[in-house]
């Protein structure tokens, strides 16, 4: 039974995510400041940006520049855009201050990282697919990084609707599948422990 | 620190023992979520979102004739910003490097475009056209490589020599290409050129490589990004139009370009290959940020620099941590 892999896997996953850790009703008491909330923020404003983008790619590039609505919803998306960097990077800097890849941490801090670096990626196409000013500006200068380093060759951000496949389908899912390693690295691990937390100290026991 | 190394790894790293609190991470969950709605749709009710028009050729060739006219012949002579890129559009240049890395030029030529046909040629041919116009180009078309191009370089010679002053340019063996830059300007004042320069001939199409491209070849949109204030050299890739933040996340990539020697072009090597050296630079900075937990010096700040007591003030409080350790 044990060789299957079914039950090798599941075996696994019992092991180091169970649903009480997974979705715990109580937390170490020192998990008790505010830097707390900003990573819950960001995954909220990560929601709100899925949730508009997805009301967005049903009617088209086009339609926000007709329709209030679809300003309306435009605006929606781009308020959670500047949200979800604001919440992020104050979290980053948290995450920073508290050391917090401590005990094993090390891969919640790099998918962390790599989430900020696949954001800025994602966020950039979205600039490039408004068909308004602003991206055809923005393409145009652009270019030159992208093409200094033969990368151009195949990431055109000059042509629309490769950048508008990309930004509605490809990065938001690998954003999406770093975000949900990431927060379920977390729950893995636990909060990580203060920089000065000992076991001698009053609160390491019961 | 009272304890080794070794042991505050094992204990960082155990599951906590100690004592916990109730915490409703599914509450706080939605109600971050209900904030972050209350917040987006409060910002988007009061400031929208940026939405200027996109410019046309229509724009450049009514307000900026003479502009877009000497663009035109660039384009004919082949010494445009296009027409002498380099990768991925033609092989006018080997493009950037950085030391012996050749990216550009290795990557190949992956977009072809020929500024005289593509942006010039097949574009007025869609046209309904003037005698003078429809002989111009059969005149063109029935030359050989070496005469378009001494017509070409000579009407562009000869304007570059007057500052783009049309009305100074002397006679000369100029051929058609007057004849043929004045059609495209027609065609652009009229509003064909957008769509023409679009399909290239074909019905679907969802690549505006070569509009931007021969957009930008003139100084319509730069002018249009200096007045918006976007450009590059005053941190104009943080910005966006009217009031709205831009992209202010690309502060640092942005910063490179505001210093020397990156915003020097005449420096070699690496101003004239700024684009290249920032996204190496940025590259590696991305990299360090992912590593920062094993950099030794960057790793250990957030133990001496003692935020951390700010953060967890309620624990060293309740475990009576000293102000001063050891
Ligand atoms: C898509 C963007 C991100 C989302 C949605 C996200 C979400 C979260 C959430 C919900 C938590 C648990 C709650 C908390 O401690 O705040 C967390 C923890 C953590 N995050 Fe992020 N995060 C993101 C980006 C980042 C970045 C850019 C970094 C740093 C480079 C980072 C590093 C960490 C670390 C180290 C933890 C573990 C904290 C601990 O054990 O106490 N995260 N993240």
């Amino acid at each position: 039974m044990s060789e299957m892999w079914t039950a090798k896997l599941r075996n696994k996953w019992q092991k180091n995510l169970p649903i009480e850790k997974l979705l715990p009703d109580d937390q170490p008491a020192y998990v008790a400041s505010w830097i707390y909330v900003f990573g819950v923020l960001t995954l909220s404003a990560l929601a709100m940006i899925i949730a508009s983008g997805i009301v967005l790619a049903f009617e088209g590039p086009a339609w926000y520049h007709v329709s209030d609505v679809g300003l309306f919803t435009n605006s929606m998306h781009f308020w959670s855009v500047q949200m979800f960097f604001v919440f992020m990077v104050i979290h980053l800097w948290g995450k920073y201050w508290m050391a917090a890849w401590r005990g094993n941490r090390f891969r919640t801090w790099a998918t962390g990282a790599i989430a900020f670096v696949a954001s800025i990626a994602t966020a950039f196409t979205g600039y490039l697919v408004q068909t308004n000013f602003d991206s055809q500006w923005i393409s145009f200068e652009a270019k030159d990084g992208f093409n200094s380093m033969g990368i151009g060759a195949f990431f055109n951000v000059t042509n629309l609707g490769q950048m508008l496949l990309l930004h509605v389908a490809f990065l938001p899912l690998i954003l999406g599948v770093i975000t949900v390693i990431h927060v379920l690295m977390v729950r893995r691990r636990g909060v990580v422990p203060p920089i000065d937390a000992e076991p001698s100290l009053s609160e390491a026991k019961r | 620190m009272s304890i080794s190394k070794e042991a505050k790894h094992d204990f960082d790293a155990a599951p906590w023992a100690g004592k916990t609190k109730r915490y409703d991470i599914v509450k706080e969950g939605s109600i971050a979520v209900a904030f972050v709605a209350i917040l987006a749709i409060v910002l988007s009710l009061l400031m929208g979102s940026p939405d200027e028009t996109p410019l046309t050729f229509k724009g450049w060739a009514v307000s900026n004739a003479d502009n877009f006219y000497a663009t035109a012949v660039q384009e004919l002579a082949g010494t445009s910003g296009t027409a002498t890129y380099g990768g991925p559009y033609n092989k006018a240049s080997d493009g950037l490097n950085v030391g012996p890395f050749w990216l550009q030029k290795w990557a190949g030529v992956t977009h072809p475009i020929d500024t005289v046909n593509e942006f010039v040629i097949a574009p007025l041919s869609t046209q309904v056209m003037s005698t003078e116009i429809a002989s111009a180009l059969a005149t063109w078309k029935a030359a050989s490589d070496s005469q378009k191009q001494a017509w070409a370089t000579a009407y562009d010679d000869a304007i570059t020599k007057v500052e783009g002053k049309l009305s100074a340019v002397p006679a000369g063996a100029y051929g058609p290409v007057p004849a043929l830059a004045k059609g495209l300007t027609d065609m652009a004042k009229g509003g064909a050129l957008d769509a023409a320069l679009l399909s290239q001939g074909g019905f679907f199409q969802t690549d505006n490589t070569k509009q931007i491209l021969f957009f930008g070849d003139g100084s319509y949109l730069d002018d249009a990004g200096t007045t918006a204030n976007l450009q590059g050299g005053t941190w104009g890739m943080m910005n966006e139009t009217g009031r709205y933040p831009g992209q202010a996340w690309l502060w640092l990539y942005s910063f490179w370009y505001q210093i020397p020697p990156f915003n020097n072009e005449e420096s070699k090597p690496i101003g004239a290959n700024a684009d290249a050296y920032i996204m190496y630079i940025m590259g590696a900075l991305s990299l360090g940020l992912i590593l920062i937990p094993i950099i030794p010096g960057v790793k250990s700040l957030p133990m001496r620099i003692p935020i951390h007591r700010g953060i967890w003030r309620q624990y060293y409080q309740a475990n009576g941590i000293n102000r001063r350790k050891k």
